[in-house]
């Protein structure tokens, strides 16, 4: 068993980081994520010399996580909703790049400055493409601390794995709540294989590295789109993570990510100790999206209910998979509200009642 | 028997190499404008980097602007930088390997205007690279739009009646204004239009390589240089309305150098 620890979501990711064998972090202070920067500062270069930089900006900040990647670098950002906005370009960059690396957003309210308090409200940004080009993010979802810390080392393996960036999409929360987590063991940075793509200087034999985006010739730029779009398929095939809960035999499903899916368990909990045959789908992987599983329990239930932080974002992507064959409903509160188990229990109960009606 | 004109000259070019391509600069026809200065800027940093030997260590970021293809041309490893964050790129590769010599290959709207934060924090961090900023007081990718540089009723295709101070404000020497930062190790401006110039330039960015082994901050050259096509002039008219307006205002020279102490073991 590995080492046990109270921690918070934050300070939870950057011991993580440090673990993984983490060679770069660049960062730009943001209420709720500024722990991960503040820890890595204290913890890391101590630990194992990577290097640690305070940026001028998120945009310096993801320009300078490109650089690092596309020098072979296991390299990440953190930010919440507004610094994440600003990255967008750089993200492009990096996906039309294929450069591995990993980002982390914990979600705050919005639009504009918002609010500090916890939100989904960045659900579109991270799996519609919140740059520009047909790009996507694999983005993993965390319900937990200790998932927190989990996703960290699992998120770099898939990006290396794709040459793809990994967003993590947590909340305010998850990133300020603590939690009993258990650590992996630290990885040796020197091990990692630095991969023959990157631009570590030429030798003699072989031909230069190239780090770019641009294809001129609108031949090559389709043809490399056509490759990217192959590889996000094979992601769609192998990376789709998701837990069910009380899902054989319900009659009802709430589907819920993050913090929402902790709420959504406990809802779940309420209406079964009166009855109702709930159960749980808690996308893991918000892309690629687990619609397959969705679009199972469509045939055996009566209705859905998108449970989110947020005016109602990922309930288009639960309607896609359930394709009409049942109603699908959302409550959301915005803002930096987390709703309570006992409205959420009031609106499925009024959902049961249309729907048996 | 005669021999043929080819077949002369191909035993006169082994015989008597007079000039010949560095062996970093591949052998590709370059995009640029006839009379550009980009040609001969890269050139002169690719036989820096021969006759240093680095090839090896050296990583390049080119951004957005006319010289996005600089790796076509640089047969070391490089990276495409988004428009302006050429120093931030640069700072996480040099970050990550702080023994590689790292250069950035910057026009002024990239470097004076939209990356204008990234290079003054990167220069303010003493970032232990070589920055090459190529000043045509134009953007030229673009198509001739009004550059930072631009000079007071200097005309472009968006101040088509002269770039007006009122308006658009004034013509910016952000060379001054880096050499005046602690981070700023060795801070010259250069040219490209004549070959004494030229070989001032070679000068300087073989300065700018070398330092970097001392690691005590950043090098900044910058080449004042011209564009024929969208200054709307023939080339040897660009050099002269370069020499005539564009100097006066951007006078060459060393504006930071390092003390004898500090280059003492470079
Ligand atoms: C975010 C962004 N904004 C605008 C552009 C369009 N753009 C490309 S190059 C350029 C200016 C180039 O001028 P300069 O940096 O001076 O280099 P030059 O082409 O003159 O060598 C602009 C505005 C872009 N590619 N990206």
């Amino acid at each position: 068993m590995g080492e046990l620890r109270l921690m918070k979501g934050n300070e939870a990711m950057a011991e993580a980081a440090i673990r993984a064998g983490m060679d770069a972090y660049f960062g730009y202070p943001i209420t709720p994520q500024s722990e991960v920067l503040e820890y890595l500062t204290r913890e890391a270069y101590n630990r194992t010399q990577c290097a640690i930089l305070q940026a001028e900006s998120e945009v310096a900040s993801i320009n300078m996580v490109y650089g690092a990647a596309g020098a072979g670098a296991r390299v990440m950002t953190s930010s919440s909703s507004p610094g994440i906005s600003l990255m967008q370009e750089g993200i492009s960059y990096i996906a039309g790049a294929e450069l591995p690396c990993l980002l982390v957003n914990i979600n705050r309210g919005g639009p504009g400055l918002g609010t500090i308090q916890p939100s989904q409200g960045d659900y579109f940004q991270s799996v519609k493409g919140g740059g520009h080009g047909d790009y996507r993010l694999i983005v993993l979802a965390p319900a937990t601390v200790q998932e927190m810390a989990d996703f960290v080392q699992d998120g770099w393996d898939l990006a290396d794995k794709y040459r793809n960036p990994v967003l993590i999409l947590a909340d305010g929360a998850l990133g300020q709540m603590m939690e009993k987590v258990e650590l992996r063991e630290q990885l040796d940075r020197s091990k990692r294989p630095i991969p023959a793509w990157a631009t570590t200087g030429k030798t003699r034999n072989r031909e230069h590295n190239v780090i770019t985006s641009l294809f001129i010739q609108p031949e090559e730029m389709e043809q490399v789109n056509l490759r990217l779009q192959e590889k996000y398929k094979l992601i769609e095939q192998n990376e789709i993570r998701v837990q069910e809960i009380n899902t054989d035999d319900a009659d009802f499903i709430i589907v819920a990510y993050g913090l929402s899916a902790r709420i959504g368990r406990k809802v779940m909990e309420l209406l079964r100790g009166e009855g109702h045959k709930v159960g749980l789908i808690r996308p893991i992987t918000l892309w690629p999206y687990p619609s397959e599983t969705i679009a199972k329990a469509a045939e055996h239930v009566k209705g859905f209910l998108s449970l989110e932080m947020n005016a109602g974002q990922m309930v288009e992507d639960v309607r896609l998979a359930v394709n009409g064959r049942c109603p699908v409903g959302h409550y959301g509160r915005m803002g930096g509200i987390i709703p309570s188990p006992e409205e959420v229990v009031d609106v499925i109960k009024d959902m049961y009642s249309k729907i048996n009606h | 028997m005669e021999k043929s004109i080819q077949e002369i000259e191909h035993h006169y070019d082994e015989m008597n190499i007079v000039c010949e391509r560095p062996a970093t600069l591949l052998d590709a026809r370059m995009h640029y404008c006839p009379g550009c200065g980009h040609g001969v800027a890269h050139r002169i940093i690719m036989e820096v980097v021969d006759e240093l030997g680095i090839q090896e260590q050296t990583v390049g970021v080119a951004p957005v602007g006319c010289s996005v293809f600089a790796y076509h041309y640089m047969n070391i490893d490089m990276q495409e930088a988004a428009h302006g964050r050429a120093t931030a790129v640069a700072t996480g590769i040099k970050r990550c390997y702080p023994d590689k010599y790292v250069f950035t290959y910057q026009g002024d709207g990239d470097l004076a205007a939209i990356g204008t934060a990234e290079t003054i924090h990167s220069v303010n961090r003493g970032e232990n690279m070589l920055i090459v900023f190529i000043n045509n007081a134009i953007y030229g990718m673009t198509g001739g739009q009004m550059a930072p540089t631009t000079l007071i009723n200097q005309k472009t295709s968006t101040t088509p009646y002269g770039r007006q101070q009122e308006v658009m404000g004034n013509p910016l020497k952000i060379t001054e204004m880096l050499a005046m930062l602690p981070g700023a190790f060795y801070v010259t401006r250069q040219a490209v239009n004549t070959p004494v110039n030229v070989r001032r330039a070679k000068k300087a960015i073989l300065n700018g390589f070398n330092w970097q082994k001392l690691n005590k901050g950043t090098c900044f050259v910058e080449i004042v240089s011209n564009c024929p096509t969208n200054w709307g002039m023939k080339p040897v008219e660009s050099n002269k309305w370069l020499e005539e307006n564009l100097l006066p205002f951007f006078p060459l020279g060393d504006i930071k150098v390092p003390s004898k102490e500090d280059i003492e073991h470079a």
